[in-house]
């Protein structure tokens, strides 16, 4: 292949999959995009936004548990999501800081409300309730040291702390606030979350940071400790909605506002505790709220054990079929860029170190990091979330594998065997064809069999942007502490990077000459 | 047929080629002979191509040799190295047969060549299917051979051709090649550090020290008339086995 098809190529494969995402963006046009946090609060409060929009007639889709605040925003922004729930908190922290250092005061929700219509995105009243963070104990433990409020804690140095790493690290977490209440604690343990409360409950910490709107709260009877010096921004749930869906589908628009002050502190932690405590699917739980709040007639999926096979069956067919996808096309746009690439620096000493070089920085990218920056990228496309960006940075990560194989292939063939090649007579295109690329044939499988390998298990953070694949059983499993789910998602990756691993034995046996496997 | 006219060339500042001025005699074999680093490998890379020299030209066929022209002249040439440079990916027949089938020749033909080439260098029929690394030393130089002659090529150019056989191998096949030149009336420009080679072999020999010619003609006049101190050094370095027969007891 000369240089020139080669790039023709490239172009092609690059050209197709543009309008493949394209395609997919249009179709998807007529529904209303709805997103969510990965976390199951903000899972619910998406479910509840989609059955509202859903009860206009309107279609709808979830694009659950994105993978943060920043890559939910830019969604918002570009329009491949019309609405999703923030807390003010995080608005003025995260959304707004840019505004704050710019010099605007954002002081009351009335000021955040008039910053983001700036940015053509409405914010609606409060939902109903405060998610903060709080210092919490067991109920018969605070009782019994008759303590309240944090600045009970000072009278009682000798009780330990279990902080969650987040809290213990945060500019608003546990430093401050130990200044600020003067508090005299010093055996802290940082710990899992998760962990903290099974500490409280055998009594092996007193004291652990929690979230107000915790279902554990409740189920494992604990009291959040009156914050009495106002310590803990607050952070009311909001909904933050794009201006044009006002026009572009009013009655929508209008459902979403329902959920304004329909949500109290105690309604939220109970749904949560129904999908993390009891394992009830979201969309049921805010579905049943709805019906019983708003006296909907909302149409729910069924629930039991033959559901539950069913719709794990299908998820594991959908996730393999999506992770395939990411797996393979950003592998076959690697094999296709980085094998010339490689041609070309193993050809030039100084191309060849630069390009190694580029290549290398780019894989020691964390790959969350990539993938926010390949966001706004694709944004200026319509595919700032879905698969777009995952198959870009999956792509790059491929890079530095294949093109490596293929110029350490190359380098390694003997200046004797090279120079024959020359003097027999066949020019440089025919002595890459014919001698030099089936000699690196198999150093070069052998980097892309690493890519494919490194993809299979790279491609499950795709889920973070909606690209879906092995990453959302896991991701959801995570959240919801289900060891099952994470298990759909983490056994069919590691079975598939097995599988690639056996493929590429196999096509080694077909495709490099016998004469290379030695006798 | 092939000439050299004021060549010279220098790595750094280390000149391994002053200028030299050589034509070859079509039809006859030459021998390049010296010691390592005498220049002699130097100037059959010249030859081939391989290398560009400082100075000078390189005529074949009365034509100067230039990167324009030099891939159909490579045609005309079959070059040969120590073990045979054989591809290993390739078999003994693919290795042969590449260049011809590149150059869209009949499957039929050159099949056929391959044939006749075998014969000629007396290549052992199952050793055509084999890769480089399933066959022996010597079948390796054979093949070697076999694709250099492939396409005919009037001039062949041997960088120590027999440097990696045992000695028995290495007899039989001095054999084959004298007379393969001989009856291919092929222009064979050999170099080869060893005087019995270079005996064997050479219509002509030319010995290089130190990047100069030091002294051409037949092996006899420079073991008998040696031009200098140089050639008589070179020419008594070689060593034979002295045989001591054991004293009868009587």
């Amino acid at each position: 292949m000369s240089k020139r098809s080669v790039l023709r190529w490239l172009c092609m494969a690059w050209i197709l999959l543009g309008f493949g995402s394209k395609r997919i963006a249009w179709a998807e046009e007529r529904e209303i995009g709805i997103g969510s946090k990965s976390f199951t609060e903000s899972v619910i409060l998406g479910e509840v936004l989609s059955h509202l929009v859903r009860s206009t007639g309107a279609r709808t889709e979830h694009r659950a548990e994105l993978g943060g605040t920043q890559i939910l925003w830019q969604a918002l922004q570009t329009g491949e999501i019309d609405a999703y729930v923030d807390y003010t908190g995080t608005i003025r922290e995260e959304i707004l800081a840019e505004t704050i250092r710019q010099g605007t005061k954002i002081e009351s929700e009335n000021d955040m409300r008039s910053a983001l219509a700036l940015k053509k995105i409405v914010m609606s009243e409060r939902i109903g309730f405060n998610n903060t963070y709080a210092l919490g104990m067991k109920r018969s433990v605070a009782e019994r040291l008759s303590i309240s409020k944090i600045s009970d804690l000072r009278n009682h140095p000798q009780l330990e702390l279990g902080l969650s790493d987040e809290f213990f690290e945060r500019k608003d977490g546990w430093r401050p606030l130990k200044e600020k209440y003067s508090l005299p604690q010093t055996q802290i343990k940082v710990m899992d979350h998760n962990l903290a409360y099974r500490g409280l409950e055998k009594d092996s910490i007193a004291v652990a940071d929690l979230y107000t709107t915790d279902p554990e709260i409740q189920y494992y009877d604990l009291v959040a400790l009156e914050d009495d010096l106002g310590f803990f921004p607050v952070y009311y749930a909001v909904v933050l909605m794009r201006q044009d869906l006002v026009t572009r589908a009013p009655q929508a628009a209008e459902a979403i506002m329902k959920i304004q002050g329909l949500i109290s502190p105690e309604v939220m932690s109970g749904m949560s505790a129904q999908v993390r405590l009891d394992r009830r699917p979201e969309t049921i739980v805010a579905g049943e709220f709805l019906n019983k709040q708003l006296n909907l007639s909302l149409s729910l999926p069924k629930e039991g054990p033959w559901a539950n096979l069913s719709k794990g069956i299908q998820r594991i067919l959908s996730t393999t079929g999506e992770h395939l996808f990411l797996v393979l096309v950003s592998l076959g746009l690697a094999i296709l860029t980085a094998i010339p690439l490689g041609i070309i620096a193993a050809g030039n000493e100084t191309i060849g170190q630069t390009v190694l070089g580029i290549v290398g920085v780019i894989q020691t990218l964390p790959s969350m990091a990539l993938l926010v920056f390949m966001m706004p990228l694709f944004a200026l496309f319509d595919m700032g979330i879905g698969p777009a960006p995952a198959i870009m940075a999956l792509f790059l990560y491929s890079l530095l594998p294949i093109v490596r194989g293929t110029y350490s292939g190359l380098k390694q063939i003997p200046a004797a065997i090279r120079e024959s090649a020359e003097v027999l007579g066949l020019d440089a295109k025919a002595r890459l064809k014919l001698v030099e690329l089936p000699l690196a044939l198999p150093s070069i499988l052998s980097g892309v069999k690493t890519a494919a390998v490194i993809n299979v298990g790279t491609a499950t953070i795709g889920a973070l942007i909606g690209a879906g694949g092995y990453g959302s059983p896991i991701l959801t499993g995570i959240r919801l502490n289900d060891l099952g789910l994470i298990l759909q998602g983490a056994v069919p990756a590691a079975l598939m990077a097995l599988a690639v691993q056996y493929g590429f034995a196999l096509l080694e046996k077909r495709i490099v000459s016998p004469g290379l496997r030695g006798t | 047929m092939f000439e050299i006219e004021g060549v010279s060339k220098s790595f750094g500042d280390q000149t391994v080629l002053h200028e030299t001025s050589v034509a070859f005699e079509p039809g006859k074999s030459t021998v390049l002979i010296g010691p390592s680093g005498c220049g002699k490998s130097t100037l059959l890379r010249i030859l081939a191509g391989l290398l560009a020299p400082d100075t000078g030209r390189v005529l074949f066929e009365g034509i100067e040799m230039t990167p324009g022209n030099r891939i159909p002249m490579r045609h005309r040439i079959g070059y040969v190295i120590q073990d045979g440079g054989l591809f290993p990916h390739l078999t003994s027949a693919q290795n042969v047969g590449l260049m011809a089938k590149h150059l869209q020749w009949p499957a039929d033909r050159i099949r056929n060549r391959i044939e006749e080439l075998a014969e000629l260098t007396r290549l052992p029929r199952p050793a055509l299917d084999r890769y480089p690394t399933q066959i022996s030393g010597g079948q390796r130089q054979r093949v070697g051979i076999m694709r250099a002659l492939m396409l005919d090529p009037p001039v062949m150019l041997l960088d120590e051709p027999m440097g990696a056989l045992d000695p028995l191998v290495r007899y039989d096949l001095q054999e084959d090649l004298r007379k393969i030149f001989r009856t291919l009336k092929k222009t064979a420009i050999t170099v080869t550090h060893d005087m019995g080679e270079a005996g064997f072999f050479g219509d002509h020999v030319i010995m290089l020290g130190q990047g100069r010619i030091v002294q051409q003609g037949k092996l006899e006049q420079m073991i008998l008339q040696p031009a200098n101190a140089f050639v008589t050094q070179f020419v008594n370095a070689q060593r034979f086995p002295t045989l001591n027969t054991p004293k009868e007891s009587s």
